[in-house]
């Protein structure tokens, strides 16, 4: 059955295509089409229409040398492939025009292999269009589906051949065999899944700022923290801080001396993914949140960097509107009105750290986050 | 030997074959060695058999194979880099020859990515190379997807290989962000943190799921060396045996063809892989090979140098993914977070989960199934091997194109800050619009397409039934001015009229003769609603005695148009004596 028949229901005594045999008078009443078939036939193939190539020896050695000329472009480029290989240092550069000042060296051997390539594929395509046959050839095509026969020989040594290991009449077998395959993978997820990583406890709602290390397992215990400069690591005065600047903070001991390297959190990365912080000075007419102007100091508030979306710095500061910006999904929160989101997927406002000052001057952390920081999670509460 | 000459007598006689020329000593040569192996394989036979199949010929089936060589071409690029790339996080301070990055501190695996692009010679080129690669991969995948689905391909017998393709489309996407993130650079890391961050907002098990992926708090140790099992060894794996399936279905049952003069369901018309395709298709994987090189060479990708090691700390606007990841990153972007519902101690982030985590595997689920939606709608068990003119499944199209509309606007989501600052534009505008655009825009695109085609499909039977425009204009001896139309040629005609009529399923009485409800026909309802929906405002093809009518009694008996004046019936008969051509 093919598509370009038209389906017949079978209930008319007619056939569907246009070749009517003639009616017999035994018959009874046939429907009849005034002998116009149903359906357009298929032309058939189109003509061959020869190419220059076929008909003209000349134009086929022009072809030719069409070919030739394309797999000698790609030698070439091969071996000048190899000489400028060896030739061009890694530290020249070459100005391009279209593309400005260039690696050499990639410029060059990239172009050259794309010529030695391009070379052989143009010539392939090239041959086969102007040189091989060009008539167009049918193959035809049988069903997908085996025969009744083919079927039925499956069917009969699953059932009888696979029946001969006397599993249907042997249901223990069957159900212990079933259990035995059912679980054996099981050991394989359980060493996977069990082994992957640590359990987390309690390290998502701590950071740092709760007195050191926050680690599965590490419960620090708080002591005040001076906010030091990120990469610095240089400690702030309140007076340090202008209306209008943003101070990138990491709590005290976690960083790093940044000449020597020396020093800092043993699990570097993983403690500033928490403990980043943002500072900035507003002028406290401008702050709206009594909570905001107790938990900073003289309108210096520091807010935790981490957006509370899924986990971006947020490191853009709107110093005019107060705003800060998060560039991975563009979530804003108003500095003034406590890190409320006023735009953006963030779903809570960032986490507020309570800050004062030190004997000396330097602002230093009054409490640990009273939440967890960063993107929200099923146990957060 | 006989060898024939001239006379009568040396004729060969019936029955006779003309003798062979002798064979070349390479051909012996290259003969020996096809014995040796056929003794020991038997591959003489499937050799023989694939060499002489036909594949039909149409530019759009070079689109899958633009994916397929632009895989092998990551294969093969890949391999290379394994030689120079560490997938370790350790900590490591760079002293190489970017004169930047001196003195930095940063993980191995970033070290020696910048370490291929500036000490190694061609690193950066086989770098680039892999990167256009996988870029490429998934644009053919996706118009290679598009290709068969407008043209209907995935009917059966084909339903296996496009839910197979679906899956390769998936695991292509997740071993490219897999892929970009191995240099652990700034960012690239700002995505995999935002992996970690949407992971863990899993309902019950997501601060196991994320510590367990990441062997411990973010971002840990771990993660880059999974990701490079992943990326090398895991997903090549599947991708590289999926896709064997893929082109194996494709040698059994044959290409599909575009319908044409000599073109049945039951045929294919084309060339064979001898020596045609062997060129062709050879010549193509080269030709492909060489354009990404020429992109590597001249057109700068990924330039990790630029953005730094990844620190969690740091960032920098326009942080996007990868194009193909675009979607998934819009739909963070515009699913806004008063969806996050907090309740008992537990927090559900319901402006986090639909868009990081549902919509990926969604939307590749929503795909893999379709050819089962249509085979229910349809109810047809016939073979398919002609594809389909677009315009001759409206609402398919129109499903497509709604479809992609959706998938469109999330992806230009996720680049609301660029255009923002590009174009001057708000971004809280720009952000509803697309917030809105998600739902407003797919239906409306459903419709104008939909109804594009169905105009498209009247115009080809108008073409079939008035016959072309001319262009040429007749004067009549009383004054009386009109074109001429001249009848399609059998062969252009065919293409117009080919496609078999549809339409909506009747649906069987609900009861039968005694009164017994049937079992099915609840589903039977649903069955004929849908099949209303694709096919109640069919436009049929013309049948031969509708064009017998039209050019014998004019245009009375016509579905599109009833005759305006009388000059237009004029043109139907001097279209018959003197148009044919």
């Amino acid at each position: 059955m093919n598509e370009q028949d038209t389906p017949t229901p079978g209930t008319e005594v007619t056939p569907a295509d246009g070749h009517r045999d003639p009616v017999r008078l035994d018959q009874g009443h046939v429907v009849g089409s005034g002998g116009i078939p149903d359906r357009f036939v298929n032309p058939g193939l189109p003509t061959h229409v020869p190419r220059m190539a076929d008909l003209d020896e000349g134009a086929a050695a022009r072809a030719e040398k069409q070919v030739a000329t394309l797999f000698g472009i790609s030698i070439l480029s091969t071996i000048l492939f190899v000489v400028l290989y060896y030739a061009i240092d890694l530290n020249d550069t070459v100005f391009i025009p279209g593309v400005g000042t260039t690696s050499a060296s990639n410029a060059a051997l990239g172009v050259t292999l794309a010529f030695s390539l391009l070379g052989i594929g143009f010539g392939a395509v090239h041959w086969a269009k102007t040189l091989m046959p060009d008539q167009e050839v049918v193959e035809e095509r049988h069903p997908l589906h085996s025969s009744e026969a083919d079927r039925h020989e499956v069917v009969r040594v699953l059932k009888v051949d696979g029946g001969a290991s006397q599993i249907t009449r042997r249901p223990l077998i069957k159900y212990t065999l079933g259990g035995a395959l059912g679980l054996f993978a099981v050991p394989l997820v359980v060493q996977v899944a069990g082994s992957l990583g640590e359990m987390p406890q309690k390290s998502l709602s701590l950071t740092w700022w709760n007195g050191g290390p926050s680690g599965p397992g590490q419960i620090p215990e708080f002591k005040p923290l001076r906010l030091m400069k990120d990469p610095e690591n240089l400690p702030i005065k309140a007076s340090d801080v202008t209306i209008g600047s943003v101070f990138h903070v990491m709590p005290e001991g976690l960083l790093p001396d940044p000449e020597t390297k020396e020093g800092g959190a043993e699990h570097l990365l993983e403690e500033k993914a928490k403990a980043a912080v943002l500072l900035m000075r507003l002028d406290p007419e401008q702050i709206q949140s009594q909570k905001e102007l107790d938990w900073g100091y003289q309108g210096i508030v520091a807010y935790s960097k981490i957006c509370t979306h899924v986990g971006c710095p947020v490191g853009l500061y709107e110093q005019q509107t107060h705003h800060l910006l998060c560039p991975c999904h563009q979530s804003t929160f108003d500095v003034t009105r406590d890190c409320k989101v006023i735009f953006g997927p963030a779903a809570r406002p960032l986490p507020q750290l309570k800050i004062t000052v030190d004997d000396e001057g330097y602002l230093v952390s009054a409490q640990p986050f009273r939440e967890a920081v960063g993107p929200s999670f099923w146990e957060r509460g | 030997m006989t060898e024939p000459t001239d006379r009568p007598a040396d004729a060969l006689r019936e029955g006779d074959s003309a003798p062979q020329a002798p064979a070349s000593a390479g051909a012996r040569k290259i003969g020996g060695l096809a014995g040796w192996v056929d003794d020991r394989t038997g591959a003489a036979k499937p050799v023989g058999y694939l060499m002489k199949k036909v594949f039909p010929d149409h530019w759009s089936f070079m689109l899958g194979e633009i994916a397929m060589y632009s895989m092998i071409i990551c294969l093969i690029t890949g391999a290379f880099l394994t030689f120079w790339f560490v997938p370790s996080m350790g900590e490591t301070v760079y002293d190489g020859s970017y004169v930047p990055l001196r003195g930095v501190l940063m993980s191995e695996a970033y070290s020696s990515t910048v370490h291929i692009s500036f000490d190694i010679k061609g690193g950066l080129m086989i770098r680039q190379i892999h990167h256009w690669a996988a870029l490429m991969f998934v644009v053919a995948i996706v118009v290679h997807m598009f290709r068969v689905f407008f043209t209907g391909a995935f009917r059966k017998p084909r339903e296996i290989n496009w839910v197979i393709g679906s899956v390769l489309a998936l695991l292509a996407i997740i071993e490219g962000f897999a892929g970009y993130s191995l240099p652990d650079d700034l960012l690239s890391g700002t995505g995999i943190r935002a992996m970690a961050g949407f992971v863990q907002t899993s309902p019950v098990i997501g601060t196991y799921l994320v510590y367990g992926i990441f062997g411990g708090p973010f971002p840990g140790e771990a993660i880059i060396p999974r990701l490079y099992s992943a990326h090398v060894l895991l997903i090549p794996a599947i991708l590289v045996g999926l896709f064997t399936a893929h082109i194996g279905l494709v040698a059994l049952q044959k290409h599909t063809q575009f319908p044409g003069p000599g073109r049945t369901n039951d045929n294919v018309v084309g060339y064979p892989v001898m020596p045609v395709y062997a060129a062709k298709a050879g010549g193509f994987f080269f030709i492909v090979f060489g354009v990404l090189t020429l992109m590597a060479a001249l057109v700068q990708i990924n330039p990790v140098w630029a953005y730094g090691p990844y620190d969690p700390s740091p960032v920098t606007a326009g942080s996007q993914p990868d194009w193909y990841m675009g979607f998934a990153d819009g739909a963070l972007r515009l699913l806004p977070g008063f969806l996050e519902i907090t309740a008992f101690g537990y927090t559900l982030s319901l402006n986090i989960i639909p868009g990081a985590l549902l919509l990926l595997p969604l939307v590749y689920v929503v795909i893999g199934v379709y050819p089962f939606v249509e085979r229910f709608v349809t109810k047809d068990e016939r073979e398919h091997h002609l594809l389909q003119r677009p315009r001759n499944a409206p609402v398919r199209t129109g499903i497509g194109l709604a479809g992609a509309t959706a998938y469109t606007v999330l992806m230009f989501a996720s680049a609301n800050d660029i255009m923002a600052i590009k174009l001057g534009m708000s971004i809280n505008d720009l952000t509803w619009f697309f917030r809105i655009g998600f739902f407003v825009l797919p239906p409306i695109v459903f419709w104008v397409t939909k109804r594009v085609c169905l105009s498209l499909q009247r115009r080809d039977r108008e073409q079939v039934l008035h016959g072309r425009e001319s262009g040429t204009i007749i004067r009549t001896p009383d004054g009386r001015f009109f074109e001429r139309h001249e009848a399609e040629l059998p062969q252009e005609q065919w293409l117009l009229v080919q496609h078999e009529p549809v339409a909506p399923l009747e649906i069987e009485p609900e009861t039968d003769e005694h009164g017994v409800a049937r079992p099915a026909a609840r589903k039977d309802r649903i069955r004929a609603a849908l099949s209303r929906f694709y096919f109640a405002d069919a436009v049929n093809p013309v049948t031969p005695a509708e064009l017998a009518a039209a050019q014998h009694h004019g245009h009375e008996t016509e579905a599109i148009d009833a005759p305006r004046h009388a000059g237009e019936l004029e043109s139907a008969e001097a279209a018959e004596t003197a148009g044919r051509r």
